[in-house]
């Protein structure tokens, strides 16, 4: 199957808004939590977390045909924990103060389950070129909600943009934003916007009560009169 | 001992691994709609964590620290880049350990575990944990009692959700914040609520 460049931008651009890996399969969302308070660091968990899934999925995918099925999970661990352990040398060779930052969150992109997910249900099936596609695409919808989260909360919450400050005098900082829960509630309403424009994302409603009209109680005339 | 009180403390309410620390979230989101599979899979998570940070505590004591293997004879090895690669391996296996073994021995609790067992091995909260023990330097005893309040501190955390779950089924949510979005908005709120234990000084 060749591959073409409808395919290839399907592939990449898809996870962003339509498939976003945060927004709609629930995954990888602890980090994307705790490293969104400025945008510095933030950028370079988005490029390491890209980096880690492309090559996972494209070496995954290049020896998917060898993988014995029953120790895949361990032998997919294993590639991915090499990738990440490189990743984390290479930060802290490099930009040792913002590792310091990220902290454990390097570490924990082997346990990211966007890796592990695409890994077990894209790259076991298909081929190399199209997994590496797949696996920056996801990275790009990861980086997509990271960056949207970081740029309100250190806007808004510090009144700076890659540390320099933007607001005008008068903006009175909101401290609110800083604290690390303010992500979930800026992440659900963007799930919000997103499911609003994309209609086919909302989930069923399984209320129990739905099936029944609540009618506004009607008082007799009469009644409430006497 | 009132230490290791106060460590149990701090790590439950204070440093809560789900609701402060946001660790374990994405089975947090996907497994809280029911309060009886959230308590199952939380009392797995308590297992196991108990296990592994005790574990992975002595293997980094004794192989990986810097000049750790002074008593096989090499004083100056620092193995401690395979960090990651090794706490993993060491999960994944102790998960196996404890799934053969309740199979074979509390064949109730292994039922009524079922799938979680697995799951709990690509769960971030348990490697999580490890990392902390290592940047906190923890000593064995504390970090069993560290293991411990981890995962007492998430399985909480994740049957309060459910709970709050189990109620909201009933009630009228916007369209397109039904499902997920109304749940990262109340554990957020739950989160903010946490937060106010910091306030505790031990």
């Amino acid at each position: 199957m060749k591959l073409t460049g409808k395919e290839a931008r399907k592939l990449l651009f898809d996870p962003i808004v339509e498939n976003n890996p945060i927004a709609l399969q629930i995954l990888g969302i602890c980090s994307a939590l705790a490293v969104t308070v400025k945008m510095d660091v933030t950028l370079v968990m988005c490029a390491a977390l890209t980096t880690v899934v492309a090559f996972s999925n494209f070496f995954v995918s290049i020896i998917r045909h060898y993988i014995p099925d029953n120790i895949r999970i361990i032998v997919q661990m294993t590639i991915i924990s090499s990738l990440v352990i490189i990743v984390d040398e290479v930060l802290k060779a490099y930009v040792y103060e913002i590792s310091k930052q990220l902290s454990v969150f390097v570490g924990l992109i082997i346990t990211n389950c966007i890796v592990m997910g695409r890994a077990e249900a894209y790259a076991m099936k298909n081929p190399p070129i199209r997994s590496f596609l797949d696996g920056l695409g996801n990275g790009f919808g990861y980086s997509f909600i990271l960056i949207v989260v970081a740029f309100i909360r250190e806007l808004f919450g510090a009144g700076e943009f890659f540390g320099i400050p933007v607001m005008p005098e008068w903006y009175p900082v909101n401290n609110f934003l800083l604290l690390p829960p303010s992500s979930f509630i800026i992440i659900g309403l963007m799930i919000w916007v997103i499911r609003t424009y994309s209609t086919s994302q909302v989930e069923e409603n399984d209320n129990p009560l739905k099936a029944h009209t609540f009618k506004p109680l009607t008082v007799k005339k009469e009644a409430a009169d006497g | 001992m009132a230490d290791l009180m106060s460590l149990f403390v701090k790590t439950v309410f204070i440093e809560n691994i789900a609701l402060s620390l946001f660790l374990g979230m994405c089975t947090f989101f996907a497994i809280s709609k029911q309060v009886k599979a959230a308590f199952g899979l939380g009392i797995a998570v308590i297992v196991v964590l108990t296990l592994t940070v005790p574990l992975n505590n002595l293997i980094y004591t004794y192989v990986l620290k810097e000049g750790a293997l002074a008593w096989a004879g090499l004083p100056e090895s620092n193995l401690e880049f395979v960090e990651l690669i090794t706490y993993i391996g060491v999960i994944a296996a102790a998960v196996q350990v404890l799934e053969m073994f309740l199979d074979k021995y509390v064949p109730v609790l292994y039922n009524q575990l079922g799938i979680f067992l697995p799951l709990i091995t690509v769960n971030c909260a348990i490697l999580g944990a490890s990392l902390f023990m290592v940047e906190k330097n923890y000593n064995f005893v504390e970090s069993v009692t560290y293991g411990l309040a981890a995962g007492v501190g998430w399985a909480l955390a994740i049957v309060l959700l459910a709970g709050i779950r189990e109620k909201l089924k009933y009630s009228d949510i916007p369209e397109g914040l039904r499902g997920l979005g109304i749940t990262f908005i109340i554990v957020g709120l739950m989160s903010f609520g946490f937060m106010s234990f910091g306030g505790i000084l031990l």
